[in-house]
Formats: structure tokens, sequence, C-alpha cells
């Protein structure tokens, strides 16, 4: 350990919720995203799956609201070290999409992408079992535009970078193909637990 | 290999991302924590000074590109920040950041308050390409208070290398006392201060005619677009590019939260 001199940090409790690393950002919510925010009306937004499933296919603003209502209540950890707890995101949850679309045996990874032409990568096992939304409100209020807004992917398990703004499909493929920030050097999974933040974590 | 792992048959998404990365960085690098020895602290403005490190094996950076910073305390809890490469490429062994002392902040106060030449801290990187610039095209830079910081890191790779590339630097700043690197700015910036202003200079935000001024001049090649600083100004400054005719796909972002 290589201890900072005169370094003690800010008085803490220890948060049984914060994973390595991270710091609670209490109310702030930054914002990192790394292209001009998209002016996308929620009338122009849609939704597609395909790939390597038994029948792709899309949905638009109107299709999506009319899926089952699901709740997202808990914690997000972003890879720039902030963490926030107990957000409230709602929307539909993925496996609402999944049973639609009927993924295949042979499909193992999802590429995720988005309406600016943001991609990141995400095993498809991270994305069924109830742990990931296409979310469009937060705190009650439609999703913010810089946030993601009209919906964007909500995995909150991993880190944030993972959680496409502005999504605008998912392509289920049978390898692991690194998206964006995974081809500049990030995790190809980025679990905040095991602090896999860059690629050799 | 099966067919469906063949390069030319990767997923290329309906929508092309606007910012493609430019540089690959090397991911051994990347992972590796590095002690960093604090050699120099100099003074910028009233609360930004700029802090130069020792690093025997940085591997070498391009200008725009961070790194994390990590200090440890006696009891083992660490606490990680990510920090703007201020220094040019060729600083043999050495880094410069420049940090702003954010109110209450852990690491900035830490800097600001104790810091002194002879400790260490830990870094890792450089990280993420999508920001670097390696001089090849023609650059419009834009940032705001510490968001000037990676693009200080072009404009001398710019003139170290005297690169004939143009470059143009907007830079704003709250006024002339909290203006970074107020000495090293040459022709290629214009400076706006949106509270207080030297005798003779306007008092406003930068405006959607300080960015088409620089979109006009149109060099060739066009320009690439580097926008950093908080995240409000990075939303208006890119809306002020796009309004003034600049492609989406040319414009990178790099915004401190
Ligand atoms: C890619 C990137 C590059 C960056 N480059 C630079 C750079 O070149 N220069 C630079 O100066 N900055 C840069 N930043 C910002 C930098 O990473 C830090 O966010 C900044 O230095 C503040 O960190 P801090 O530890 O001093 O403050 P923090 O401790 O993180 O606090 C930030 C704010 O939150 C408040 N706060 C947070 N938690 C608490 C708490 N528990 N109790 C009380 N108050 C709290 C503080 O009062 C303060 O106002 C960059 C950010 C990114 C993402």
């Amino acid at each position: 350990m290589n201890v900072t001199r005169g370094f003690t940090g800010r008085p803490r409790v220890h948060h049984p919720g914060l994973p390595p690393g991270q710091y609670d950002a209490g109310d702030d919510w930054p914002v990192l995203s790394a292209e001009v925010t998209p002016d996308l009306a929620p009338a122009d937004w849609t939704f597609r799956i395909d790939g390597l499933v038994a029948e792709p296919r899309s949905w638009d603003w109107d299709e999506a609201h009319a899926l089952p209502a699901s709740v997202y209540e808990g914690d997000i950890h972003c890879v720039t070290s902030w963490s926030k707890f107990g957000v409230r995101f709602g929307g539909v949850s993925l496996d609402a999409f999944w049973d639609a679309v009927r993924p295949d045996a042979s499909a193992t990874h999802v590429v995720a992408y988005a309406h600016s032409g943001y991609t990141t990568n995400l095993p498809l096992a991270d994305l069924t079992g109830g742990r990931a939304w296409i979310a469009w409100e937060y705190d009650g209020e439609p999703l913010a535009a810089e946030h993601g807004g009209p919906a964007r992917l909500l995995v909150p398990h991993l880190y944030f970078w993972k959680s496409a703004k502005w999504i605008a499909g998912l392509r289920l493929l049978d390898h692991d193909e690194p998206g964006f920030w995974e081809q500049n050097g990030y995790h190809a999974r980025g679990n905040p637990w095991e602090e896999q933040r860059y690629s050799g974590d | 290999m099966t067919e469906t792992t063949a390069p030319d048959t990767a997923f290329s998404p309906p929508t092309r991302f606007a910012v493609p990365g430019r540089i690959a960085v090397s991911n051994r690098t990347a992972a590796l924590w590095q002690t960093a020895t604090l050699t120099e602290i100099r003074r910028e403005t009233p609360v930004v000074s700029t802090f130069r490190f020792a690093v025997p094996g940085w591997a070498g950076h391009l200008p725009g590109q961070h790194l994390m910073l990590r200090l440890t305390a006696g009891d083992g809890y660490t606490a990680q920040r990510h920090y703007s490469l201020a220094s040019p490429p060729d600083d043999a062994g050495h880094i410069e950041l420049t940090l702003d002392h954010v109110e209450g902040g852990e690491v900035s106060g830490w800097f600001h308050t104790e810091a002194r030449p002879g400790d260490q801290v830990e870094v890792r990187g450089p990280l993420s390409g999508f920001f670097a610039w390696p001089g090849d095209r023609p650059a419009l830079l834009i940032g705001a208070g510490s968001g000037v910081v990676p693009l200080m890191s072009m404009l001398r790779h710019h003139r170290r290398r005297a690169l004939n590339v143009p470059l143009r630097l907007l830079v704003s700043a709250r006024g002339p006392e909290e203006l970074i690197y107020a000495a090293e700015y040459g022709a290629e910036t214009t400076a706006v201060f949106t509270r207080r202003a030297p005798e003779g200079m306007p008092v406003g935000r930068l405006s959607a005619a300080h960015v088409a001024r620089v979109v006009a001049e149109r060099p060739t090649g066009g320009w690439e677009a580097y926008v950093c600083g908080s995240n409000a100004f990075a939303e208006h400054a890119s809306r002020l590019l796009v309004a003034a005719g600049q492609p989406v796909d040319r414009i990178r972002i790099e915004r401190f939260g």
C-alpha cells in the first residue's frame, strides 16, 4: 500500500453499497458523454432487437410503452468513480423484449447501439433475469436528454458506460465484440465490485 | 476461427458513432499503477495550480488524453479522480496536471493545501484515445475553466513541433485573474470573459459570433472540434458549433462531470 503523506480523506461512514474505489456523489449526477447530445423526440425514437433471435423486431415509443411497466430502485456506479444511491428509473424490463424476440441458444453476447452511433458490448447473461431495463423516466419525470432521454439502456449492476444513452437497438452475437469505450481501453465487462475499469483489470 | 469472428463480419450499427476513437491506447499501460513524484508546484490563478511530476516509466501520451490519479490514506481508504494531462508529449519522464481547487474537494483539496515537492501519488494511464489530438487535423479548441487543460497540451504540442496545421482556441473564464495559462496564449487564442473583463473588452458568455467566426475559416480538411469543460458549458459550446455548421461527427467532447 502506497500511503499518501497527509491524506486522510473526507470523514466517511462505510456504506456497504459502495464498490471499491467509488465515492458517493450525493445529489450530483455528472454527465459524461463523448458526443453532442442528440435532439431526439419520443416520436422519433425506435428500439430494435436483431441478430441471433427467432423474431427480430422494432418498437416505437407507443409500442414500447404498451409493454408491462417496470421500475428499478437502487444504485448506479460510474467508472469515473462516482456512485449514486437510491435512484429510481421507470421503463420496461428487457425480459419483456426477450419474450418477444426469443434469443437463439447460440447467442452469448450483445452489442448495444445508440441513436448517436455509440456502441457498448455486454454478455447476454447480464441483460436477462430482471437485471436490465429500457428506461425513460427518472424520479417520476421524463429522462433528460443529457442523461439519455428519451430512452436509455439501464444495466445498473455494471459500470454505467454499459447503460447506453439514446438506446437504438441490441444485436445478439455468438461472440464478444468490443464497443466504443472497450476499443478505447475499457474493460469488456465492467463489474464495479471487481473494479473492472480498464482492459487488463 | 469461425466466420462470424472474422473482422470483416464485425457488427456495424445502423447508426455510425459520431466520434470514432482516433488512437488505439495501450491496454498494458492503462492497467498499470505507477508512482508519480511531485517535483514542482506552479500557481496559475488564485485557485488553480499546476503540479509537475516525475514518472520515470511514463509511456508517453497524446495531447488531450487524461489519467486516473489515486491517493491512499493510512487506513487503506483510496480516492481516485481523472485529470487531463496539461504537458505536451515531449517531456520525457515528466507529466503536468493543472488542478482547480474545488470547494470541499477531497483530492483537489489535498493537492492545494497539503502537497509539496517529494510527495508521491499513484497514476495510471494515459487513458482514452478519443479526445486525443495527434496534430494531424486542423483543431478548433473550445474550453472553459479547467477545461482548457487538455487543450493547452494540444497548443503546447503544436508550438513545440512547429506544426503548420491550423489551430484556434476559444477559452472562457469568469475574469482575467481566473484565466489559466494567461501568459501563454498567442494570436491563435480568443479569450471570453463572463463576469469581469479587462478595460475595453466585453463581458459575456461564448456566443454564436465567436464560434461562427472560427468555423467560417474552413481550413483544408475541415476543423476537428474539441470541447472541454463542465457539462453545462459543453452543452452550450457544442450547440453553438452545430448551429455554425460544424458536423456532429467532427465534435469531440470531454465533460469534467
Ligand atoms: C476526464 C476528466 C478529466 C478531468 N480533468 C481535470 C483537470 O484537468 N483539472 C481539474 O481540476 N479537474 C479535472 N477533472 C475533474 C476531477 O476529476 C475532479 O472531479 C475534481 O478535481 C474534484 O475532485 P475532488 O476530489 O477535489 O472533489 P470531490 O471530493 O469529488 O468533491 C466535488 C464536489 O462535491 C462535493 N462533495 C462530494 N462528496 C462530498 C461529501 N461526502 N461531503 C461533502 N462534500 C462533498 C464537494 O464539496 C465538491 O463541491 C476531470 C474530470 C474528468 C472526468
